[in-house]
């Protein structure tokens, strides 16, 4: 039974397969035209496996890149779904928070149809890298369904890998004998599959929503990926300011774990303490991004802690200890009690970001509010930026807008939904 | 009122104060310059033996005996500190005989000296006080 | 008589346009170099006898004394030093095992002079202490495995016993025999008005100091002097000392005339008799031995304090940290091979252990690598002379630095590594009354509290400038670290990168 279902998609895919094999011939002449003009470029390898960065090495290699950015969010409480057109739109504004390095979107409710199953998101390098994926993903998991993402030619866009999405479910058995829960179990899969599979690189791995992003302004990224195309409940946008040249897709926001994804404006300062701190609970920092840590971060201490998003705001942006101090007895031992337990979790240095997650979205500050976030609301809907004319560019009429204070979560659910993040 | 007053517990009996109380009463800028080659008859003495040390100078009493036993009215209260005025002192030596501290000496010059808290440091702490290195002599209001 | 091979090492140079005969030098020396010759009203002196210990230069009223290198010289070589030459000779003439106080002074590497810090520029703003908060409290103990709630979801906040400090510094353990009742005193005393803690070290805890039980380290040792169910109760947490990094493997021995009055009640032993802590526990023969002794302690202080194990840095130093962490203990001390001691066997103190920067570079990083980083919170002592190297120990891995030479500075001491001889003439290492009077608490606690805030400030000021403002964001944070000076197996062993890298 299990098996015919397999093969049954399988063929749905292969239709689809077939379909985009003329977009994948023309990116391919891309990439050739690429080489030829700009032959010196050709070492970097935009798809180069992702440099480890244990102890061991950190002498030796494993650059850090730091990075300023824009982010925009929009999420609409009734979930009713609409167009990437608008979150487009609102990135596009800051267009000088950017320097075409980086930009990309996290949409959620965007696959109803497969929603029951895990949408990857894959950049190959080259051909032999997406077999030996498929390989890994077909021994571990049912493919429902794979196909090209589809893209459309954009001038500033260049040397883009194979993009590819595959909707997923865990094989029973492989599931059964890891012992792990089944978010577990995948995020394991996609791990593995991002530090030991060269060249290739999941970028999204959540259920009923979907990472797209590459290197080029966030509006060009936009255009690339088709996304007014699609239509989601929530939605939110990076464009990036790097301030070395990574060049490389998969370093490009949002970065996703799961159904959760986090887009960030900031550089911290507690990064390696927080690295070689998430690190012991067997993440493996490998883009050497201040999003990275920040998101692994955000999956410990609420998929495995349990933490809502109110305390792992008290965790990461703490109030000072004198505002501590000030609070009533409960209030104050349990701030106390975060800030002990999860010490070497505290973020410091700027940072905005904002975390998106299967029915909700959630804004945070640095808890100095060093970098510049507003938020404003017109009937259902909330949007998150950078900057108010992000938001006013695509709702003028706000019923209200505001800055949230450093280390204050602004976190929205959808109407009626219950999500742990509350 | 300050006064000067001593912890005999941390008492090194050490005698700077008596050179800084010696150096004072030179008005001069440099000890080694005011003191060397000399023999010091400090205002404040050390009192010890084996066990105990502690240094002696004027307690400033509010009723004292050598104000009111001074025949020329030398001795005066002002402020609380007892003074001295050296013209009017005739060495008569009555104030040293009732003295129950033995704080007043004689002096070279004939007149009796005693400790005058450093008057012309205006306030501040007298220089056996700054000069002691182990806060065994204080300066400070006491109920 | 016979020939005395040894020529003074110093001599006092005394400024006789200066001197004006005052005879402090000559009260003030335990040691009997100063005399007063009444003749000619002049003083003099014997240089052999000068420890250099300063204190006659500090209370010289007119500045009319400086000790300096005695100018007279062995026919030295690369090979054979003055201090090769002299230790031969004193040997040659007594017999004996050499003796030495205070820490390692030999020329080895210094790790913490070859780090440099960073400093934001442009990506990231620095923080300026004085218009914004900047944080150094820091908690030291073990974190909860799990995270619990009520049936109305509130966290539980109740958490392992642990201590909390404001700033990341503690006053390390020197027992009260080895340094004297105003030395404590003064410690207890900076302790309480800091936030902080100071160490008993194995010599109990003196009646009068139960006040400042909360912030105190008891220690228990393996002579368990002083130890009883009172004294384990009455601090804020306890401390098992394995080693020390002055003399690792070696026990302590508080000679008998420094056993008198009340450091002979307080250590429980009888006047007069020597102190010898035995080298290692005799009950602690392994780490299951260990275990047992953790947690008998944790029964008699009904688990309400954080047990602390110390170490000195030896070479397989991380694995050992590792069985502690495993052990139910709290907290790891390591103790390197700078720190000071009352008394060790000069080869011991030479020669063995490990600098405390690598130490604790590894032990963090196996713990982390054992995913047991958060059993345990780790305090290195041994070397820490400034804000500065307690920032790089912190960043290092370091939970809290111990610093006990540094203190015992701002106390008097100008390390002139006699304490053995017991006449310290700041009133620090002594027990003769006249000598420990010397050392005023109400003086002492606030040049301790004076050091410590400045080093406070000077953390904060470091921290802002790396765009940290919680302390907690320095711990581990190696990346705020660059080397210079170093070889490709020291960066790696320090997990740090080169400068300019």
């Amino acid at each position: 039974m299990e098996k015919g279902s397999h093969q049954h998609h399988q063929q749905e895919g292969h239709h689809q397969e077939s379909r985009h094999d003329g977009q994948q011939q023309e990116s391919h002449q891309q990439e050739n035209y690429r080489q030829c003009s700009q032959a010196p470029m050709e070492g970097l390898g935009l798809m180069g496996t992702p440099m480890p960065y244990s102890d061991a090495t950190t002498a030796h290699g494993g650059l850090r890149i730091p990075s300023g950015c824009a982010i925009s969010g929009i999420i609409d409480r009734t979930g009713k779904r609409m167009s990437g057109e608008r979150i487009i739109q609102s990135i596009s504004v800051m267009h000088d928070r950017s320097n075409g390095l980086g930009g990309g979107f996290a949409a959620y409710g965007i696959y109803p149809e497969y929603k029951e199953f895990y949408a990857f998101h894959i950049f190959y390098n080259n051909l032999s890298a997406k077999r030996e994926c498929e390989e890994f993903l077909e021994a571990h998991f049912d493919i429902i369904n794979l196909s090209k993402i589809p893209t459309r030619k954009v001038k500033t866009i260049t040397d883009e890998p194979l993009i590819w999405r595959y909707f997923v479910e865990p094989l029973q058995t492989k599931l059964a004998d890891s012992q792990l829960n089944e978010r577990e179990f995948v995020m394991r899969c996609s791990f593995k599959i991002n530090t030991s599979i060269q060249g290739a690189y999941i970028f999204s791995s959540g259920k009923d929503m979907g990472v797209f992003k590459a290197i080029g302004f966030p509006e060009d990224v936009g255009r690339f990926y088709k996304l007014e195309e699609y239509k989601g409940y929530s939605f939110t946008a990076h464009g990036r300011y790097p301030t070395n040249t990574p060049g490389w897709w998969g370093g490009a926001h949002p970065f996703a774990l799961l159904d959760f994804s986090v887009v960030h404006n900031g550089e911290i300062s507690s990064y390696d303490a927080n690295r070689r701190t998430i690190e012991m609970y067997g993440y493996k920092c490998t883009l050497l991004t201040d999003t990275e840590v920040i998101t692994y971060i955000i999956d410990y201490l609420h998929r495995r802690k349990g933490l809502n998003g109110y305390e792992i705001a008290a965790v990461i942006a703490a109030p000072f200890w004198q505002t501590i101090e000030r609070m009533p007895r409960e209030e104050r031992e349990k701030h106390e009690y975060l800030r002990n337990v999860f010490a070497s979790l505290l973020i410091t240095g700027p940072f905005s970001i904002l975390v998106g997650f299967e029915g909700g979205l959630m804004a945070l500050n640095d808890r100095l509010k060093l970098r510049s976030m507003v938020v404003g609301e017109k009937g259902s809907m909330v949007y998150m930026a950078s900057e108010e004319a992000a938001i006013r560019v695509i709702e003028p009429d706000l019923d209200k807008v505001w800055s949230p204070r450093g280390g204050e979560p602004v976190i929205v659910g959808l109407d009626g939904g219950e999500s742990e993040w509350l | 009122m300050r006064r000067v007053y001593v912890n005999e517990e941390w008492c090194l009996g050490c005698h700077l104060c008596e050179y800084y109380c010696a150096f004072a009463a030179t008005n001069g800028t440099d000890m080694a310059r005011a003191l060397r080659d000399t023999k010091i008859n400090a205002r404040i003495k050390i009192e010890e033996n084996d066990q105990i040390s502690f240094a002696v100078s004027c307690r400033h009493c509010t009723e004292p005996y050598c104000v009111k036993g001074c025949l020329t009215g030398a001795l005066t209260i002002a402020d609380g500190i007892i003074l001295i005025d050296r013209e009017k002192c005739i060495g008569c030596y009555t104030c040293i005989l009732s003295c129950p501290y033995g704080a007043i000496s004689p002096s070279e010059d004939g007149a009796v000296q005693k400790c005058e808290l450093c008057a012309r440091t205006a306030g501040e702490a007298p220089m056996c006080v700054k000069g002691c290195p182990n806060e065994a002599i204080v300066f400070e209001e006491r109920g | 008589m016979a020939v005395n091979y040894l020529y003074p090492e110093y001599e006092v140079a005394r400024n006789y346009d200066r001197c004006i005969a005052c005879r402090v030098c000559e009260r003030q020396c335990a040691n009997e170099v100063h005399e007063y010759l009444p003749d000619a009203n002049k003083m003099t002196c014997d240089d052999s006898k000068c420890v250099n210990c300063h204190r006659c230069v500090s209370l010289c009223p007119t500045r009319a004394l400086k000790i300096v290198r005695s100018g007279n010289t062995y026919k030295e070589n690369a090979n054979w030093s003055r201090k090769t030459i002299d230790e031969l000779y004193k040997q040659a003439g007594t017999g004996g095992v050499l003796l030495s106080s205070m820490g390692n002074p030999e020329d080895y590497p210094v790790y913490f002079d070859k780090l440099l810090l960073n400093a934001s520029q442009v990506t990231n703003p620095s923080i300026d202490p004085l218009r914004e908060p900047m944080e150094t409290t820091v908690f030291l103990g073990a974190k909860p495995q799990d995270i619990r709630r009520d049936n109305f979801g509130r966290l539980l906040t109740d958490i392992p016993p642990h201590l909390k400090l404001s700033m990341p510094v503690m006053f390390s353990a020197m027992s009260y025999g080895s340094i004297s009742y105003n030395a404590h005193e003064s410690l207890a005393r900076a302790s309480e008005a800091l936030g902080i803690f100071y160490n008993t070290g194995e010599g109990g805890l003196h009646e009068d100091f139960y006040k400042y039980g909360k912030n105190t380290i008891v220690q228990v040792a393996s002579g368990r002097f002083g130890v009883h169910k009172d004294y384990l109760n009455s601090g804020a947490a306890i401390e098992i000392k394995m080693g020390q990094g002055a003399k690792p493997g070696i026990g302590g021995h508080l000679p008998g005339h420094k056993i008198v009055g009340d450091v002979s009640r307080t250590r429980m032993i009888p006047e007069g008799s020597d102190a010898i802590s035995p080298a290692p526990h005799h009950d602690i023969y392994s780490i299951e031995d260990l275990r047992q002794l953790v947690f008998s302690l944790k029964e008699a202080s009904n688990y309400t304090k954080p047990v602390i194990v110390k170490i000195a840095a030896v070479h397989n130093v991380s694995a050992i940290a590792s069985g502690i962490a495993r052990s139910g203990a709290d907290i790891v001390a390591i103790d390197g091979f700078r720190g000071g001691t009352g008394a060790a066997p000069t080869r011991i103190r030479d020669n063995v252990g490990i600098p405390v920067e690598l130490a604790l570079a590894s032990v963090d990083k196996q713990l982390r690598d054992e995913g047991i980083r958060d059993n345990v919170s780790i305090v290195v002592g041994g070397g820490i002379r400034s804000s500065a190297d307690v920032i790089k120990a912190v960043a290092l891995g370091a939970d809290c630095v111990y610093i006990g030479t540094a203190a015992l500075m701002a106390l008097g001491c100008h390390l002139c590594r006699s304490c053995h001889g017991g006449k310290c003439n700041w009133g620090i290492a002594t027990q003769v009354p006249k000598l420990t009077k010397r050392l005023n608490p109400n003086i002492g606690f606030k040049r301790l509290v004076n050091l410590m805030t400045a080093w406070q400030h000077e953390i904060k000021e470091m921290m802002g400038g790396m765009g940290i403002n919680s302390i907690e964001s320095l711990k581990g944070n190696r990346l705020m670290l660059r080397g210079v000076g170093l070889n490709e197996k020291e960066l790696e062993i320090l997990g740090v990168k080169y400068a300019g890298e």
